[in-house]
């Protein structure tokens, strides 16, 4: 069974159709790349398999193991293993970053009937996985993403990813606003996640992070929809002949 | 004509209640002078309404329609009931002081407070016929109002604390009125006076003991803060769902001192508190706080007025409401700066968080300013939870009233932060957090 089935994927917002008719299939242990213009529809796409209210599906189908995601609570995909490093994330002042990540992993556990983690493991464990990705404890302390530089969030994000375990992880141009040095951490980082149990969504619009992300498929989109899907070769295509050949279609 | 003829029968009833209290009331010759003053004034005046400017969003002849006959002395099942409240509420190495239905009970309080501190018990005084005079304890010259006139008539009991010269207390004290007794009202006066260069910590709380429904809990205090003196004060209103709270304080701040204050109140169906406070001396400083936590029918008012009497002082109000369902939260809070006191600084800052259509908050800003070299300013804002920190929330794991309790505590901690010492800061964050449980 696939990992995550993406079927014929109709999206409006505000009465506007985004996706007309998407579908993509992932199996586990693969790393895909999507890649298209601005507006294509990437963060769109991604938004509704994480489940942001706002979107409306006026057709088709998302399956996560089987499983209809489209009927589940964004809590709920959370704590199946579905989880998406957000293009733009969110500054919240006033909740610390540690009380939110504790608060956050022991939720997802409880709702799959795990124990929830002792203070002491918790720590440790944020420790070690913060120290592999270069974010100093004071980080940490500070409320959520506040203070922090476009690059920090980025890592951020891929600490949430190291830390949940999710078994799908949607990185929606992760690459963006990371310096040459950042992008080596946060993709040594990803790519420690790398394992037979678990897929990855790699949204981009430079090659470059392909180069340290290897992906299995590679696919464009344009228009909302799907238009060509091939092997990382694809992705060197495109840099070097652009979406135009796409945009006809 | 109707008017004419109601009032005298309200007027009549009022007075009854008066008449069967009295014997209950400590204090003989100027104390009762002073109570018969005061009872006369309010019963004049009758319960505010929306027609007295300071009371037009707290209407109590709507709200509370009339004051309830006054509590019994509590008894020995009264006691016992109490004691349970104290260990459910109180934390930490408070010096405890606590009043049962508006009377002392030293059985459930702390008994030998820190070096420099005297505590005695309102009644004792008033009773006490070798201490003179004693009738200034009940008069206030602070505000005219009615509901501090009901107060000074019928108060049964309170807490007098007078901390001394440089002292600087250790531990907190913890006045904790507690109501066990339903359909009744307690009336209770407390005063803490810190001489030069005392400081102090002082946290008020009114709880209900299990079953206690549908009572009245009527206090003031009255707060001396002397030269280079800094008192930390927090209050906490978590009063059963049913009750109402109607309390004053009346703060003069010295010069050289701090006065910093947190009322938070998550209780009560009908709640007032109302803060005088007045600067007396130059180079002052205080920070008065507060935080509404309401959903149901609850209706919670903070009416504040800043006195800057003198020159070279400062205020900073920080109020924090989050409402929900059909809740109505007031916030009134006035500045006024007299014409001596130039180089006054006063800021308030008033926001309100609606999770329902159908909440309602008021805010009602007022500056009297009559210096010129002033700084003071005011602002105010009101909205619901912001949605895309939600969704970052619950993508993360947590459930929709997860993410909202931590956007809430975000939203009330700038609020609670002015509270420095960590171990009181819990306390308050304490009854934030029975609020937000008992949403579920
Ligand atoms: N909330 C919204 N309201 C109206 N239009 C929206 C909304 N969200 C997205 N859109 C529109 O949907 C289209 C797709 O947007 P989306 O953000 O998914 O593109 P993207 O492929 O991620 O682009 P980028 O590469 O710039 O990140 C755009 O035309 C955008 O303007
Ligand atoms: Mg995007």
């Amino acid at each position: 069974m696939p990992l995550l089935e993406v079927k014929d994927l109709q999206v409006r917002v505000e009465e506007r159709e985004i996706l007309h008719g998407l579908s993509l299939t992932v199996n586990k242990g693969e790393v895909h790349a999507i890649m298209g213009p601005n507006g294509s529809g990437k963060s769109t796409l991604s938004h509704v398999i994480a489940g942001k209210p706002g979107y409306e599906v006026t057709g088709g189908q998302i399956l996560f193991k089987g499983e209809d995601l489209l009927e589940m609570e964004p809590d709920e995909r959370a704590a199946k293993g579905v989880f998406l490093a957000f293009q733009y994330p969110v500054e919240i002042p006033g909740v610390a970053t540690m009380t939110f990540l504790r608060t956050a992993l022991n939720a997802q556990r409880k709702a799959r009937g795990e124990s929830e983690y002792s203070t002491p493991n918790f720590l440790k464990k944020v420790r070690e996985v913060a120290a592999s990705l270069n974010i100093p404890q004071d980080m940490l302390r500070r409320g959520i993403n506040v203070g922090f530089s476009g690059g920090e969030k980025k890592r951020n994000e891929v600490l949430q990813m190291a830390l949940f375990e999710p078994s799908l992880c949607i990185l929606d141009e992760m690459d963006s606003g990371l310096d040459i040095d950042a992008l080596r951490v946060a993709a040594d980082g990803v790519n420690a996640l790398r394992s037979p149990d678990r897929a990855m969504v790699v949204i981009t619009h430079y090659q470059r992070l392909l180069n340290y992300i290897v992906p299995d498929v590679v696919h464009v989109m344009s228009k909302g929809r799907v238009v060509k899907s091939g092997n990382k070769d694809l992705a060197l295509e495109l840099e070097a002949s652009g979406y135009a050949q796409f945009e006809e279609a | 004509m109707d008017v004419a003829l109601v009032k005298p029968a309200t007027e009549r009833a009022t007075r009854e209640l008066f008449a069967a209290a009295r014997d209950r009331l400590p204090g003989s010759g100027p104390v009762s002078e002073a109570r018969q003053a005061a009872f006369d004034d309010f019963a004049r005046r009758g319960l505010p309404y929306r027609r007295i400017e300071e009371w037009k969003y707290t209407d109590l002849r709507t709200l509370l329609r009339e004051i309830a006959p006054l509590a019994a002395a509590p008894d020995q099942a009264a006691l016992a009931s109490a004691a349970k409240a104290v260990t459910a509420y109180v934390a930490g190495d408070a010096y405890k002081l606590v009043l049962v239905d508006g009377v002392f009970a030293p059985q459930l309080s702390d008994q030998t407070p820190e070096t420099g501190v005297e505590v005695r018990a309102l009644r004792d005084i008033l009773e006490n016929n070798d201490v003179a005079a004693r009738a200034d304890l009940l008069t206030t010259t602070a505000a005219s109002d009615t509901m501090i006139s009901l107060n000074t008539a019928m108060a049964t009991d309170g807490i007098v604390i007078d901390v001394a010269e440089n002292a600087k207390l250790t531990r907190p004290l913890h006045i904790v009125h507690i109501a066990t007794q339903s359909s009744t009202a307690a009336f209770t006066r407390s005063l803490l006076r810190l001489a030069n260069g005392a400081q102090a910590t002082l946290v008020e709380s009114f709880v209900a003991a299990e079953g206690a429904a549908a009572y009245q809990a009527h206090d003031s205090v009255v707060l001396w803060i002397g030269d280079d003196a800094g008192l930390q004060h927090v209050r906490l209103v978590e009063d059963a769902r049913d009750a109402a709270n109607i309390s004053t304080a009346i703060v003069t701040v010295g010069a050289k001192a701090t006065f910093n204050s947190l009322n938070l109140t998550s209780g009560a169906a009908v709640s007032r508190y109302q803060g005088f406070i007045k600067f007396s001396g130059e180079g002052s400083h205080a920070d008065v706080n507060g935080v509404n936590l309401l959903n149901g029918r609850q209706h919670g008012d903070t009416t504040l007025v800043l006195d800057h009497a003198v020159p070279h002082c400062s205020s900073n109000e920080v109020f924090r409401a989050v409402l929900d369902d059909q809740a109505h939260s007031v916030f009134q809070g006035k500045i006024i700066v007299r014409p001596d006191a130039q180089k006054t600084d006063g800021r308030m800052m008033t926001r309100a968080l609606l999770l329902s259509d159908g909440a309602e908050a008021d805010n009602k800003p007022e500056l009297e300013i009559f210096a010129d070299d002033v700084s003071c300013g005011h602002g105010a804002t009101i909205g619901a939870l912001d949605e895309s920190l939600l969704f970052y929330l619950r993508a993360r794991g947590l459930s929709e009233k997860e993410a909202q309790a931590l956007l809430i505590q975000a939203f009330v901690g700038e609020a609670i932060e002015s509270v420095a010492d960590d171990g009181l800061r819990d306390v308050v964050i304490g009854a934030a957090e029975r609020w937000l449980a008992a949403r579920g």
